[in-house]
């Protein structure tokens, strides 16, 4: 295997962007900085690989228009992907896994708030026997929620806990767009808005891009003096009728957690978790202990841009490898409804996790 | 902006078995290999992955596994008022459903509460035909029984539209683009790095990656670089066929704009041809390329084949 680094991560979240949906306007500002950060330009990019969806934009082949922010003549060596840039990122990195290239730039991009989101969402269900019901996101999340809270496998002061220490840590997120910790208590004086979810207990719906730099060994290493290595990286899926899998854990993140070797010495884990419980089931599927600071950015109930937020958690991990405050760190997305699949990327300072 | 079409779908023999129960208000589950029934069957078993080919007759009564209040419904879901969606276990079977049930408030639903089916009058095969309600409500009518529908063929095709509302943002550039539209001029921007312009503007320019910048306003003639002649009829269609859809390269623009070709016989439409804009009337206007009707021939020569290769 090759050593391969996370060494340029740029974002943008906002509450509601004034602009297309395929937000080339929106990209180019965040190219050029993961082009400062690197100090690379498009020609020292191997590949390109974004993460979109036309459901979101409301229009076709919005990821066309969208490598306009790119600048592609000559050509580009270019792909695409409909899930989150995490995706994205996978792909890049089996591409520098081959040889072909040695250096990757991926990037997601939504404006979720042209729709209505958790509408939206649901023509990722089967089209037969739950599209035609059109059961939002919002409430299949809050039916897993009280399947846990039924069983006793968490609480509603549990699921207060994450939301309070969340929007504490936004306050220090520039991008955050929601922010300020208050108390369990008052948290829970809260309406309901999907019994048993409150709307703090769910992601706010967030238009955003982002975009993360991969490089093999010594072209990391000329970009970043202290790379992210990917020591493991996984994704795995559930299947796609809610009846047939226990929703109160998450397979597939278990087993993308084991096809990495387990999250053993992980001090800092950003979790893709856009309901309160989902970070619940997560931790408890990739065996995260209390010692392990969960989604210090905030995480994805401060902000989760559709297709962005996965990469964004695994480029808010790297930074924690690039400032040096942590040696080993893991990021992870999802998507599909209620967890449905998972990806993990371990990072960390050492190539390979060897002692140097 | 309202983006919608109706897909048909094919639903093979599992789906389509469970469908032709739902029309015949008759619950159709699906042993797996492990001897578990599911509701709604899935065509392969999702552990050993065979196909489920035993089917079971169920009670369309059960039991609330998990539930949700939805305080504000969304266009499309079973009810416009606030209602329960829930995982409902069949009784029968061994994994629980997604459905709704109808019930006025969230205190009138809990786990473990029995309900039961409240059928459609008209059933066509699909989900819809049937929403749960607590079983201690009595119903008017007794329970159907055979066909809802006009045929006891097997479900084979159901139709499930998909309609989705947007708020369609333009960009600054679009949005110049189109304001310029409104004053009858066609306005398009300038690369600082290539110096091509671009019309309608683009948010980055797609050779170099920058933000384009320098507006530039453009005459209503140009040259038709390419064209076809729509022959095909499809939904939504404004002109009857045949008609020539083309690319007209705007003098001064080094990006062609596609529009329509009228006021000339569609066989003598070619590359080449030196075409204007046709405006509709002042008063027709807004802030839309509909403002320009069409375009339509000048009359001069053809353009040399040299002036727009570099645009194909």
């Amino acid at each position: 295997m090759r050593d391969v680094a996370v060494v340029g991560f740029a974002q943008r979240q906002m509450k509601d962007f004034d602009g297309s949906p395929s937000m080339a306007e929106l990209l180019v500002p965040i190219l050029a900085e993961c082009y400062e950060q690197t100090g690379w330009a498009k020609k020292d990019i191997g590949f390109w690989c974004s993460g979109s969806s036309d459901y979101l934009a409301g229009r076709s082949f919005s990821f066309v228009s969208a490598i306009d922010a790119i600048g592609v003549l000559p050509p580009v060596n270019e792909s695409h992907v409909e899930m989150d840039a995490a995706w994205a990122l996978y792909e890049a990195w089996i591409k520098i896994q081959t040889g072909e290239v040695d250096t990757a730039l991926v990037f997601g991009f939504g404006k979720a708030s042209a729709g209505v989101l958790r509408r939206t969402l649901t023509l990722q269900l089967d089209p037969y026997t739950m599209t035609p019901l059109w059961p939002d996101t919002v409430s299949l999340a809050a039916l897993q929620a009280r399947l846990g809270l039924d069983a006793g496998l968490w609480d509603e002061s549990a699921m207060a806990e994450v939301v309070n220490r969340s929007l504490t840590d936004a306050e220090k997120n520039e991008y955050a767009v929601r922010a300020g910790g208050s108390s369990v208590d008052e948290l829970l004086a809260r309406p309901m808005f999907a019994d048993p979810l409150r709307k703090h207990d769910c992601a706010p719906v967030t238009d955003g891009a982002a975009a993360i730099v991969l490089a093999a060994g010594d072209r990391a290493r000329e970009a970043n003096q202290r790379p992210a290595w990917i020591t493991g990286i996984a994704h795995s899926s559930d299947g796609l009728h809610l009846g047939t899998r226990d929703l109160t854990v998450s397979g597939s993140a278990a087993r993308a957690a084991a096809a990495v070797g387990g999250t053993e010495g992980v001090q800092v884990a950003e979790l893709h978790a856009p309901f309160s419980h989902q970070e619940l089931v997560l931790r408890s599927a990739l065996g995260l202990g209390e010692d392990v600071a969960i989604s210090p950015s905030g995480g994805a109930l401060a902000a989760n841009p559709m297709f962005s937020a996965g990469a964004i958690r695994i480029g808010e991990a790297a930074r924690r490898i690039w400032d040096g405050s942590a040696d080993k760190v893991l990021g992870h997305a999802t998507s599909g409804p209620a967890l449905q699949q998972n990806l993990v990327c371990v990072m960390e300072a050492q190539e390979n996790g060897r002692a140097k | 902006m309202t983006v919608a079409f109706d897909y048909t779908r094919s639903t093979g023999p599992v789906i389509g078995r469970f469908l032709t129960g739902l029309r015949d208000a008759t619950i159709v589950g699906g042993r797996l290999s492990d001897g578990r029934v599911a509701v709604p069957p899935p065509e392969y078993d999702p552990v050993g992955h065979q196909a489920v080919t035993e089917f079971v007759d169920l009670p369309d009564t059960g039991t609330v596994t998990s539930w949700t209040w939805v305080s504000e419904p969304v266009a499309g879901q079973p009810f416009d008022k606030p209602f329960a969606y829930a995982l409902i276990t069949v009784d029968g079977a061994d994994t629980p459903w997604l459905h709704a049930v109808e019930v006025a408030s969230p205190d009138d639903i809990e786990t473990g509460m029995k309900v039961r089916a409240k059928w459609a009058e008209e059933r066509t095969g699909s989900v819809t035909d049937l929403v749960f309600v607590p079983d201690s409500v009595g119903l008017d009518t007794p329970p159907p029984s055979g066909s809802g529908g006009s045929t006891s063929d097997e479900v084979g095709l159901i139709v499930t539209p998909v309609s989705l509302d947007y708020h369609y943002a333009a960009s600054p550039e679009e949005s110049s683009f189109f304001r310029g539209l409104a004053e009858g001029r066609i306005l398009g921007q300038r690369c600082p790095t290539c110096r091509k312009v671009y019309v309608p503007p683009r948010g980055a320019c797609p050779t170099d990656g920058v933000p384009t910048s320098e507006e530039v306003e453009l005459s209503h003639v140009g040259t038709v670089t390419t064209f076809c002649i729509v022959n095909v009829p499809f939904l939504g269609q404004r002109i009857k066929p045949p008609y020539v859809s083309a690319y007209v390269l705007l003098d001064g623009a080094d990006i062609a704009l596609q529009h329509l070709i009228l006021d000339i016989p569609a066989e003598e439409v070619r590359m080449g041809m030196r075409v204007k804009a046709v405006w509709k009337p002042r008063d027709e206007w807004g802030t839309t390329i509909e403002n320009i009707s069409h375009f339509a021939p000048t009359g001069e020569p053809d353009a040399d084949f040299d002036s727009y290769k570099h645009h194909l």
